[in-house]
């Protein structure tokens, strides 16, 4: 019996992707074979969700360049209408159900089966309990979703892909937001479809799991495919995967610091706690950390470890978490009820996303420097405005923003000047304590370097950092002691020189 | 000889370029002046002239009263992303009550006007603490609101049925001028005055504007286009002070309008608690980790805009000399109509309480245009709302095309 079908399902072929000023993939070549589990894994920023939205179709044909194969045809999708025609099926992290439908409407929401012109609700139910036994997810069809836990609403999702005719699963971090048992489950299911001749993709940064059930692991970093790796070879492991994921060498990328003396403790956190309400769990557990006068503190660990929670949470903790605990700053406890109680305290939060919770972009640069600290530029609430302008140039040129002049708004501006705009607000604070939420992320290599500068003269000037960042190289090359966040638990404290990506990575894990 | 006549040429040309270049770059601010002055201009010709004489022009000014003083309170409104859908009916239950309390209970003139205004902020403070504290949707209250007090209007007018105003003094409000001497016959010579001080005062802060941007680098219009822009609103200050002034001169209506605009101009530009509102209607989320009290901006944008709500009502009232059941119907549509107009965005978070009144002014001199043109009523609320459609899709056409 010949057959033309290669043992390849999916061939993506030299593929590359290009945002402005910033190649997000670059030639990445990813083979999947028919019925295995496929693992994807990389640091935060390697490229694997545009691979997976470029295989998807929402980057459609056209806007990325290479060759995506499937079945050994070529493939020109314009949406992921087109993909999902084709047979492949996303599940994404945020899970994409109606919580107020039940199941069986969540499950053939947007391909109804028709009788007629209307629903065939009766129909519907039917053929959404073979689907759940599919997912052995043993529930009636009509419970409302929003009643099932995160785990059970996986597989909610993973029954509605099945709804489609799916021939390729994939998993964008399936198991981030669920517990052991839950993961457990959800890999056994997976393994099980194996058996039936599906094959998945599934994206983790728990190498773990990965281990566990991967016939393949394919590696990405800086937007590159590193490596191929073979589990019937025997050689997957976690050092071999670590090695090839964080891989890179630090270049002096990172200017020299001279000083390297610390002061007192300016703020510290005894056995910090933060429950979510909304979620019902808590997002941090015992947390014990503190800064000195001087010191560049790093957090690091993987995306959703709470640390931009533990930030905001010691910022006035404006989303409202129930927090425990004690928080001390420059020697005295203090209960912050509001975001102004904490800058008046000295300390700022350069916020993680700028664009959405940082700046105000339909404002121009002056706007922006000045709003958190306007009252001091008032008199009787009028403001001084020729002080405005002053202390906005003064801004402007200290971290030097480039712009023509502080009228420009911020939509006009680079990522690296905005962040600058940023760095600008807070210092205007007269911050002790700068907290900076992945200060460097989405700007590109020579900003960033201005940005380290800005930090290290701060620390000359006397102020402490507190920097949160998921790229490693950068809390190795800017930090003097290291934190490290898994599950919002404190997993280790580290010295910076005693530091390598290696141990960073692995109690991040 | 020839090389001048080139360069003033060039000059000419260039000229035009900034012109041309100033009007795609402000469309939005210069599209509402621009259709201030087409609609002006059409009806004059529409109506032989009638459009611009001094008395349509000053019953237009003077019946706007109440839309403006309203519309200002709707645009810090509609910055801050909310709504309020019951400030007609506030309007005019607060209107029925100023009447009770001037004839049932002969209160003096000014008490009652304090206490309604009073009562106004009291009204709005609940509104902001339904929608700023437990975090219901502005809308959702505020048509709550108009229910409440239509019913509270017709409650409070029930047993009298129309309240008639005897008070002198309140009907001038609406009604009187403000006194005159003697010095150009057939003019207003206050008036006059005012105007001039008005243009006066309009130059010199222009001037120094100029001078303080000019001072930090700024970007600064050319020197031509400058000049003309001050001919150009000088003439219009002028124009509209010349029309009132040979009529009755300029009413307590519009002292008021102007009073209200200049300190809502000041509040919004010139304090901290204007950046706050508007770094609010730009970016809550930004707003709150600035250490901005967003819920504490919720009150008072509110509370100004209940209270603006009470000074309608009692514009209104005057005006008719009367309370009466139907008072403040539509006021609301008139209201964010003219802020939409008049250049807020739909999205929040820009807006100018000057740009607000020309809104109002936009769609005054529609109304008055068309009812001196005798066109039908049914045919107005649709040429009224066909505009309100093109005001924002204008708003948001312009703003896709900059992000």
């Amino acid at each position: 019996m010949t057959t033309y079908e290669s043992d390849y399902i999916l061939e993506m072929r030299n593929i590359t992707k290009e945002f402005p000023g910033v190649k997000a993939l670059d030639n990445v070549n990813f083979k999947v074979k028919r019925g295995e589990i496929h693992c994807l894994v990389g640091e935060n920023g390697a490229g694997k969700s545009t691979l997976m939205k470029v295989l998807s179709g929402v980057y459609p044909y056209g806007e990325y360049s290479g060759d995506i194969v499937l079945n050994g045809e070529v493939q020109k999708f314009k949406g992921i209408a087109d993909s999902e025609k084709a047979g492949i099926a996303i599940i994404y992290q945020e899970l994409a159900l109606v919580p107020e439908m039940t199941v069986f409407e969540n499950i053939f929401l947007g391909h109804e089966i028709k009788k007629g012109f209307t629903v065939d609700w009766n129909e519907t139910i039917v053929q959404s309990k073979k689907l759940l036994d599919k997912v052995r997810l043993d529930i009636p069809p009509t419970t409302k979703v929003k009643n099932l836990g995160v785990g059970r609403q996986q597989l909610v999702e993973i029954a509605k892909a099945f709804s489609k005719d799916v021939k390729l699963l994939i998993l964008d971090e399936p198991t981030a937001a669920l517990n052991e048992d839950d993961s457990a489950n959800l890999l056994d299911l997976l393994k099980e479809l194996k058996k039936e001749g599906i094959t998945s993709i599934m994206i983790s940064h728990k190498l773990k799991e990965v281990i566990s059930i991967a016939d393949t692991v394919t590696v990405l970093r800086d937007g590159q495919t590193i490596c191929s790796l073979d589990a019937s070879k025997g050689e997957i492991s976690e050092p071999i995967l670590i090695k090839n994921m964080v891989g890179r060498e630090i270049n002096d990328i990172y200017p020299k610091r001279e000083k390297k003396e610390f002061g007192e403790v300016v703020l510290e956190v005894k056995n910090w706690s933060a429950y979510s309400n909304e979620l019902g769990r808590y997002l941090l557990k015992d947390v014990n950390f503190k800064v000195r006068k001087g010191e560049v503190v790093a957090l690091a660990g993987l995306m959703g470890a709470g640390r931009t929670e533990f930030a905001t949470s010691i910022f006035g903790n404006p989303r409202g978490y129930k927090l425990s605990g004690e928080l001390i700053v420059k020697g005295e406890v203090k209960n912050f009820k509001h975001t102004s109680d904490a800058i008046k305290s000295g300390i700022a939060y350069v916020s993680e996303d700028r664009k959405k919770e940082g700046l105000i972009l339909i404002q121009d640069i002056k706007n922006n420097i000045t709003i958190g600290n306007i009252k001091s530029l008032s008199n009787n609430g009028v403001i001084n405005e020729n002080e405005e302008v002053n202390v906005a140039n003064k801004y402007k040129e200290d971290l030097t923003i480039k712009a023509p002049n502080i009228e420009q708004l911020l939509n006009n501006l680079s990522g690296g000047n905005q962040q600058k705009v940023s760095v600008a607000k807070w210092l205007f604070t007269q911050p002790d304590i700068l907290i900076l939420d992945e200060p460097t992320r989405g700007i590109d290599v020579g900003a960033k370097y201005e940005i380290y500068s800005i930090m290290n003269k701060l620390i000359e000037e006397g102020l402490s950092i507190i920097m949160i960042s998921s790229e490693l190289p950068e809390v190795l090359g800017m930090s003097d002691r290291i934190y490290v966040m898994a599950d919002g638990k404190i997993t280790g404290e580290l010295n910076a020189k005693d530091a390598t990506q290696d141990i960073i990575m692995e109690m991040a894990l | 000889m020839n090389s001048t006549s080139e360069r003033n040429k060039g000059a000419l040309v260039n000229y035009f370029e900034e012109f041309k270049g100033l009007l795609t770059k402000n469309i939005r601010e210069y599209g509402m002046f621009i259709a201030l002055f087409v609609i002006m201009i059409t009806f004059s010709i529409l109506t032989d002239g009638t459009f611009l004489s001094p008395r349509n022009i000053t019953n237009l000014i003077n019946s706007t009263g109440y839309i403006a003083v309203l519309t200002i309170g709707m645009t810090l409104i509609l910055i801050i992303r909310h709504i309020d859908l019951s400030v007609g009916y506030v309007a005019g239950f607060l209107g029925a009550v100023v009447a009770i309390l001037m004839t049932s209970m002969k209160l003096p003139v000014l008490p009652s006007i304090i206490i309604i205004l009073l009562i106004g902020v009291l009204i709005g403070l609940f509104y902001g603490f339904l929608v700023g504290k437990v975090g219901m949707p502005a809308f959702v209250v505020s048509l709550a609101g108009m229910l409440v007090f239509r019913g509270a209007l017709m409650l409070a007018t029930q047993k009298t049925g129309t309240i008639i105003i005897p008070n002198a003094s309140f009907n001038a409000i609406g009604n009187g001028f403000i006194p005159d001497i003697d010095l150009i016959p057939g003019y207003h010579s206050v008036t006059l005055l005012i105007g001039a001080i008005g243009i006066i005062f309009y130059i010199l802060a222009e001037l120094r504007n100029r001078k303080n941007k000019e001072k930090y680098n700024f970007e600064v219009i050319s020197m031509p286009m400058f000049i003309s822009k001050l001919i150009f609103v000088s003439l219009l200050i002028g124009y509209l002070i010349w029309m009132l002034a040979r009529y009755n001169g300029l009413s307590w209506t519009v002292v008021i309008v102007i009073v209200v605009t200049a300190v809502y101009h000041f509040i919004t530009t010139k304090t901290v608690l204007g950046r706050h509102i508007y770094a609010v209607g730009g970016n809550p989320e930004a707003a709150k980790l600035s250490g901005i009290n967003v819920t504490k901006i919720t009150y008072i944008v509110f509370a100004s805009m209940s209270m603006l709500s009470a000074l309608a009502g009692i514009l209104y009232t005057s005006r008719l000399q009367s309370a009466t059941t139907t008072a403040g119907v539509g006021f609301e549509l008139d209201a964010i109509a003219a802020a939409y107009v008049g250049g807020v965005s739909t999205s929040g978070g820009v807006g100018k309480v000057t740009g607000s009144i020309i809104g109002a002014l936009v769609m005054a001199s529609l109304t008055s245009g068309m009812n001196l043109m005798g066109i039908d009523i049914s045919w107005q609320y649709i040429i009224r709302g066909t505009i309100l459609v093109v005001a924002v899709l204008f708003d948001i056409l312009t703003r896709r095309k900059k992000g």
